[in-house]
């Protein structure tokens, strides 16, 4: 074989298998907003139950993504579930922010979502989100309804134990 | 008595070979990257085994990552609209394949194309003397023959295994958006929030350079050490595909344990 | 030199002399202690000269040639090169001693995934840092003496056994060895090629000044170019003598393998049970 027409497909073949790479890391993963998420800032926030929060998962206001949950971690004094959230640097948010735990549809992952008050001093660098709401859990959601329902009907039913979990 | 005793005998020979046989090929391992200087102080050798080993194996795995794709959405889709979650497709097909089935059955494949065909060329050369003729004119053969061989699937797999994910993802997004009518853009979004580059393309990358060394290195011993005859080539080509699917599967399943630890939470 | 004419396995070699390029001393060899290939073997090669070692199938004579290049080592024995041990020779030692020998591989060893031409290139490549252009002259030198320098550009197997085995031979002197040795070069050849060959071999033995050791059972033709013949039967060296003693011995062995007897001291028979026994 022609050692010019060797050279050439193997560098044709080098080339695109390393473009292949470039595109699973670049378009498919995110390496390239890996950089960017690196600037920016942090913040705190305590719940009382984070529910199934994960690192990495998303921060979002009004939808969109402004971060990422960098860890989860609990309080050993106040046995609270504290958020370390990883902030993207273009984004702003009002002292009084209130973060609420979301579930993505009815099955979904879990994230956080960052509501803005009206209060004119923006949250800095290692500042504390005050107001936060927890994830809603589905048994506690559950025995709710029983308990309610169960108020509602009049004494004779002895019902009281079926589902009613403390 | 006297039967079972033999054929405990023959299995101690067969384990006491399989062993000497692992020393062997560890031997012969080491003496490839010790001779390896040759091969890339003269790159016209590791070029015209990339050649043969890469650009020969492309049809075949552009092939067959294109159609792996184009099934794993038509069957992904069949689940995940189950549970209204189709716009997770992209995630399942990119993660599938990046993870898994790029490293996997890429390996496969080309242990089969140019992993075969390496045994079978170094074994016919044992089989004519030319591997001695070379020992004879002061050649070393391991250099000259068979590293240029051994690194040429090094390099080569690990770039198809990213070429095979590629066309298995576009393939996806062929059936999945163009066929089925998922939102393209729920495809495209939804893999790239999903597919973390450090933790599933690099962990994907790792592994099929892992296989590489290992089909490579099956590939070159087997044709090393055939027997010198046509039998004995035709074997150590099967054994050549066997050996290296068995290990494939085997190292696929240490990688994925020490590097997926069931999920990130 | 005669032959000793009571011949008997205990033929004893020539004296060796400072003209001696290749001697082996009570060599033995055998891949297991069961099966010794070679045993006791005395062998003499005076230097310039062109000597046959023959036998039948099987008889040690290619193993021979592997204890001359370094590729196995006698069990017992010495084999000497110029008064060097070959056993006993450092990498280096090795490398030099190759580089001074050709080897002729049966039916040729050509590789086949390149030309004629980068065949006869191959050692000139590896071993000398000569520029390309040379190195294209010398190849074609090689190429016409075995007459085929229009040949350069083809791929062994595009060429004839005849054609191939040639070749080989230019490979083999390459680089001028010291000393040639060739394994079975008449073997499937036709009567024309046969007789380039052995022509060749001879001619390049004089030319360039070499010492050539050709293994071989084709009688009529060593006897044609030879100066001196080994006989091995059995591990052992049978017979020796220049070409007339051979041609005039009355040694019973000889005399089949000359002759071309079916029977004699290498039976016909493989061994078997009496026959009584294998008809009842």
């Amino acid at each position: 074989m022609n050692r010019k027409i060797i050279d050439l497909w193997v560098g044709i073949f080098v080339a695109i298998g390393l473009a292949a790479l470039m595109f699973l890391a670049l378009k498919v993963g995110n390496l390239l907003t890996f950089n960017e998420d690196r600037r920016g800032y942090e913040l705190e926030a305590h719940f009382e139950n984070i529910g199934a929060l994960k690192p990495r998962a998303q921060v979002k206001s009004a939808g969109v993504v402004v971060g990422r949950v960098e860890s989860v971690r609990l309080d050993k004094t106040t046995y609270e579930a504290v958020a370390r959230l990883h902030v993207f640097p273009e984004y702003q948010f009002s002292r009084d922010t209130i973060a609420t735990v979301y579930t993505s549809g009815l099955l979904g992952d879990q994230f956080i979502g960052l509501e803005p008050g009206g209060d004119p001093v923006m949250l800095k660098d290692e500042d504390r989100i005050k107001k936060t709401q927890s994830a809603i859990q589905i048994e506690k959601l559950i025995s709710q309804f029983m308990f309610n329902k169960a108020q509602e009907t009049p004494a004779p039913a002895a019902a009281p134990a079926t589902g009613v979990k403390p | 008595m006297n039967g079972v005793t033999r054929w405990l005998t023959r299995l101690g020979a067969s384990v006491t070979g399989g062993i000497a046989r692992l020393g062997f090929a560890t031997r012969f391992f080491i003496a490839i990257v010790r001779l390896s200087g040759a091969t890339f102080a003269r790159p016209q050798l590791l070029l015209r085994e990339i050649y043969q080993a890469g650009v020969l194996s492309l049809i075949i795995i552009l092939m067959s990552g294109l159609f792996i794709g184009m099934v794993l959405a038509l069957q992904g889709y069949e689940t995940l609209v189950r549970f209204g979650a189709t716009e997770s497709m992209g995630m399942l097909v990119a993660l599938s394949l990046v993870r898994e089935l790029g490293p996997v059955v890429a390996a496969l494949l080309f242990a089969s194309r140019a992993g075969s065909a390496m045994t079978a060329e170094i074994g016919l050369m044992k089989t004519t003397e030319q591997l001695a003729a070379m020992e004879v004119m002061a050649v070393d053969p391991i250099a000259r023959v068979v590293a240029p061989r051994f690194w040429g699937g090094v390099i080569s797999l690990p770039l198809l295994a990213a070429l095979f994910s590629t066309l298995g993802i576009y393939g996806g997004y062929l059936v999945g958006v163009r066929l089925i009518g998922i939102d393209a853009g729920a495809y495209w979004g939804q893999m790239s929030a999903a597919v973390d580059w450090k933790y599933d393309i690099l962990n994907g990358v790792i592994k099929s350079v892992v296989f590489a060394v290992a089909v490579s290195l099956i590939a070159v011993f087997e044709g090393y050490d055939a027997t010198p005859t046509a039998e004995g080539v035709s074997a150590a080509t099967t054994r050549t595909v066997v050996t290296s699917a068995l290990a494939i599967l085997a190292l696929d399943f240490v990688l994925t344990v020490i590097m997926f630890r069931g999920g990130a939470g | 030199m005669t032959l000793d004419s009571e011949s008997s396995l205990t033929a004893s070699a020539p004296a060796a002399t400072c003209e001696t390029l290749v001697e082996l001393k009570n060599v033995s060899f055998g891949y297991t202690k069961a099966r010794q290939i070679l045993s006791g073997i005395n062998l003499i090669v005076p230097r310039g000269k062109l000597v046959a070692v023959m036998g039948g199938s099987g008889c040690g004579k290619t193993t021979i040639l592997r204890l001359l290049c370094g590729q196995i080592k006698a069990t017992s024995g010495e084999v000497l090169v110029s008064g060097q041990s070959v056993a006993a020779m450092t990498h280096e030692q090795m490398y030099a001693h190759r580089r001074k020998l050709g080897m002729l591989f049966q039916f040729g060893a050509l590789f086949t995934d390149q030309t004629v031409f980068e065949n006869i290139a191959f050692p000139m490549r590896e071993h000398t840092e000569l520029p390309e252009d040379i190195i294209h002259d010398l190849v074609l030198m090689k190429l016409n003496a075995v007459g085929l320098r229009g040949a350069a550009k083809l791929k062994p197997s595009e060429l004839s056994g005849g054609m191939a085995r040639r070749v080989a031979l230019a490979r083999t002197i390459a680089l001028d060895p010291q000393m040639a040795l060739y394994d079975e070069p008449f073997a499937g050849l036709d009567p024309i090629s046969l007789s380039v060959v052995g022509q060749l071999i001879r001619r390049l033995n004089d030319a360039l000044g070499m010492t050539s050791i050709l293994v071989t059972h084709d009688i009529a033709e060593s006897l044609k170019i030879v100066d001196y013949v080994y006989f091995i039967s059995e591990g052992k060296v049978v017979a020796h003598g220049d070409v007339a003693a051979i041609k005039a011995s009355r040694d019973p062995f000889v005399r089949q393998f000359v002759d071309g007897q079916p029977d004699g001291p290498v039976g016909f028979h493989y061994p078997a049970k009496a026959l009584a026994e294998d008809f009842a």
